[in-house]
């Protein structure tokens, strides 16, 4: 990114001591792992792209903590930020991975045919269900570093590929520059349209720089698949529906996936992808599979249950607001999704997901006719 | 020895060509963006300051930022004292646009003698609210808040920890580092209107002032609460001279003493203010070149601020009207912030000359206003 920390060696007149960032104050993955000793021995260190520590902490620096969620604290700048800082980032890595080591390697099965069930969550309960991912162009740097240049490179290729998908998946791009007012209430009301981030965990590693520039959404005519264009990744997958029929949604979104893969390919241009991490994004936290399948379910009294917070980890599922990452739920609905991303594949994720929601809707039921749900508490997964 | 500069050029040239990279800036209205050419950008990516600052660093805000309801922003800051004369092929057009033609060959003069001043101790207070004299400063040899780094801006704050403890009498004072201040510290300093925050505004966000915040930013003032020091807000030091009512020549003659006592004690310790005869004051945006000075007052104008000549009124006097929350914000309940509207190109005691006798026609102006009477023939020639 321009400002700040691109001009490392000038930081270099000042000792270690005196351009370590005061953490003291800080509870997030990268505060946890980064010694004075890491700093001292990385901050010389940049990436081919000029990315360098200070650029990867950044955000993490000046975000010490958050009320819901642990967060990572660093981001990466370009492909080779997870090599180059590997010192920082594998500790970050196995911290937030439950334990994944340097040498582990991670699989990939996109196969949806691969999934048991997902077909009937109740639909009382179970408003919504999505499955959405990222992926990186190789060759390019990532949101926090790309230029405009960069970014406009990415938005053209993406609007080539997404145009020639047909069938199901047949749609139509719309760059927010310059979207008309009535595509923009559209995309409004269809919950499709991002805006310009608003929260500090990404302003501050500036991914919001040049806004709108480069951005855009892409949707099928049916509004059940979308692709988002240069906002936390390059692009992000998105497949959705109303209802429980996580199922069907994990299909569109595995062969949409893999269609917009092969398009990519046919012209040399592959995703970043390696076999420790997986699929690479912009955030440590979505490395792998970068995959969310997630439900808005409605636990008014789960919830509330002394054991919920237990239920959850045991599940290997994760609670966030309707509002997105950082928000807190509103009604007693929640968003329910995968904790994991990395060292599981697709499949098991969204396996994961569709069983242990299919187990809390049980477990709601229970409570609502006030019934003991101690017999139903799950074994760790 | 590769050159800090020349590296930072190559990072910036391994990109796109300067056709790809030039950012869209048709939706756009604000100083950088009138001036900046495709041209102008390709000729200036080829450049970094010796610190590395580069075009993509002084333009970021203004590209983040289109522009503003209420004021023309300048969409442009300075990353270091070397910024105005690498990029001054885009600088220098911005400063000309901004500050009513100032020519690259002028000359700016700074006259901190607050004797000079003439009246300004008699602004009716039922109108006048307070009074307020600014000015920031930035030490030479280090970079401005958009670049610099920690340890930089750690040592900016030491040094003027150090020059500001030496203050004495009537400019005794405190240092309250943002870091370590105690929760009833900060509420004295939020009820005294001097504790400030971390920025929110996009304009200031988007250019990186607000990095590793709130590490080594604070707060001096002196005992008597009539005179304060911002360190590392939005340029290295922020020196204000406040108080209640319309006696504008005494927080002028505070102002200047102790700006003028600031400075030696920085230059005994060997370090100076960033200042140049073309340009005077240093500081990190372009609009608070020369002097660096906002005087103003907070004035109750009901009447006034409706009437059809308020904006040419204005205008005429020189001065500029912001709501009481800061640059960018609205007017509440009829009173306004009203501030000399030039920097550079004139000199303190001008800029507060104007402040003191246009407020104090403003004033005779809602007062006819409120009469019912006329006030055509008020109506000043054009300063």
């Amino acid at each position: 990114m321009p400002f700040g920390n691109t001009h490392n060696n000038f930081k270099l007149n000042y000792k270690v001591e005196e351009e370590f960032p005061d953490l003291s104050k800080h509870n997030n993955h990268m505060a946890k792992v980064l010694t004075k000793e890491i700093y001292g021995k990385l901050r010389d260190k940049q990436t081919p792209s000029g990315y360098t520590l200070d650029d990867v902490i950044q955000t993490g620096v000046d975000n010490p903590g958050h009320p819901f969620i642990m967060t990572v604290g660093c981001v990466a700048g370009d492909e080779e930020s997870y090599e180059v800082f590997k010192d920082l980032l594998d500790p970050v890595i196995s911290d937030r991975h439950g334990g994944y080591k340097p040498t582990d390697k991670h699989k990939t099965d996109l196969n949806h045919e691969n999934l048991k069930g997902g077909d009937d969550l109740d639909p009382n309960y179970v408003l919504s269900s999505r499955v959405r991912t990222g992926r990186s162009i190789k060759g390019f740097t990532l949101p926090p570093h790309n230029s405009r240049g960069e970014r406009r490179i990415i938005e053209r290729l993406s609007i080539e590929a997404l145009n020639s998908l047909d069938g199901e998946f047949k749609g139509k791009y719309y760059p927010l520059k310059t979207m008309t007012d009535a595509e923009q209430e559209q995309l409004i009301a269809d919950h499709f349209l991002f805006d310009k981030p608003v929260s500090p965990l990404l302003t501050c590693a500036g991914m919001a720089r040049d806004w709108p520039d480069g951005r855009g959404i892409w949707h099928n005519e049916n509004k059940t698949f979308l692709v988002w264009v240069n906002e936390e990744d390059h692009l992000r997958v998105i497949s959705m529906q109303k209802g429980g029929n996580m199922r069907e949604v994990f299909r569109r979104f595995c062969v949409g996936l893999q269609k917009i893969e092969e398009i990519f390919k046919k012209h040399d241009r592959g995703f970043m992808w390696n076999e420790h991490l997986g699929y690479i994004l912009t955030c440590p936290s979505n490395l792998g599979t970068g995959l969310r399948g997630g439900v808005h379910v409605k636990l008014s009294k789960l919830s509330t249950h002394p054991k919920f917070e237990e239920i959850l980890t045991r599940l290997r599922l994760q609670k966030r607001g309707t509002g997105g990452v950082d928000t807190a739920s509103v009604g007693g609905v929640f968003d329910i999704s995968n904790a994991d991303r990395l060292g599981s594949s697709e499949v098991e994720q969204v396996q994961l997901v569709v069983d242990g929601v299919k187990l809390m809707v049980e477990m709601e039921k229970k409570l609502e006719k006030g019934e003991s749900i101690d017999s139903m508490i799950p074994a760790q997964k | 020895m590769e050159k800090i500069s020349d590296k930072m050029v190559k990072l910036t040239l391994k990109r796109l060509s300067a056709e790809d990279e030039y950012p869209d800036l048709s939706q756009h209205n604000n100083y950088m963006a009138k001036v900046l050419t495709q041209d102008m950008y390709k000729k200036l990516r080829e450049r970094a300051t010796p610190s590395g600052f580069t075009i993509d660093g002084v333009i970021q805000t203004g590209v983040d930022n289109p522009g503003h309801p209420f004021i023309m922003t300048v969409g442009c800051v300075a990353g270091d004292e070397e910024t105005y004369e690498v990029f001054k092929d885009l600088l220098d057009p911005v400063i000309e646009d901004r500050h009513g033609g100032y020519k690259p060959t002028d000359k700016h003069k700074t006259d901190l003698n607050s004797g000079n001043l003439k009246g300004g101790d008699d602004l009716d207070p039922n109108y006048v609210l307070s009074s307020r004299v600014r000015t920031g400063r930035s030490i030479r040899g280090f970079s401005l808040p958009p670049h610099c780094s920690r340890g930089e801006r750690r040592a900016v704050e030491k040094l003027s920890i150090e020059a500001l403890a030496s203050l004495s009498g009537d400019l005794k004072g405190k240092y309250y580092a943002l870091k370590n201040m105690t929760d009833a510290e900060q509420q004295q300093l939020i009820d005294d209107h001097f504790l400030f925050d971390k920025p929110v505004s996009p304009l200031l966000l988007a250019s990186g002032m607000a990095r590793d915040w709130p590490d080594a930013r604070g707060i001096w003032h002196n005992d008597n609460k009539t005179f304060l020091v911002w360190v590392n807000e939005e340029d290295h030091l922020r020196v204000i001279s406040m108080q209640k009512g319309g006696n504008m020549k005494e927080v002028f003659t505070r102002f200047c003493t102790g700006l003028t006592k600031i400075e030696s004690l920085f230059k005994e310790r060997s370090h100076e203010f960033m200042w140049n005869e073309h340009l005077g004051y240093v500081l990190t945006c372009p609009s608070n070149l020369g002097t660096g000075l906002r005087a103003g007052v907070h004035v109750k104008l009901p009447n006034l601020s409706k009437n059809t000549k308020f904006e040419e009124v204005l205008k005429k006097l020189r001065l500029q009207k912001r709501g009481t929350g800061g640059v960018d914000t609205a007017a509440v309940g009829g009173v306004f912030d009203i501030s000399n509207a030039d920097r550079l190109g004139f000199s303190e005691v001008e800029l507060v000359q104007m402040v003191v006798d246009g407020v104090k026609l403003l004033v005779d102006m809602e007062k006819r206003l409120e009469k019912g009477q006329s006030i055509d023939d008020l109506m000043p020639a054009q300063k």
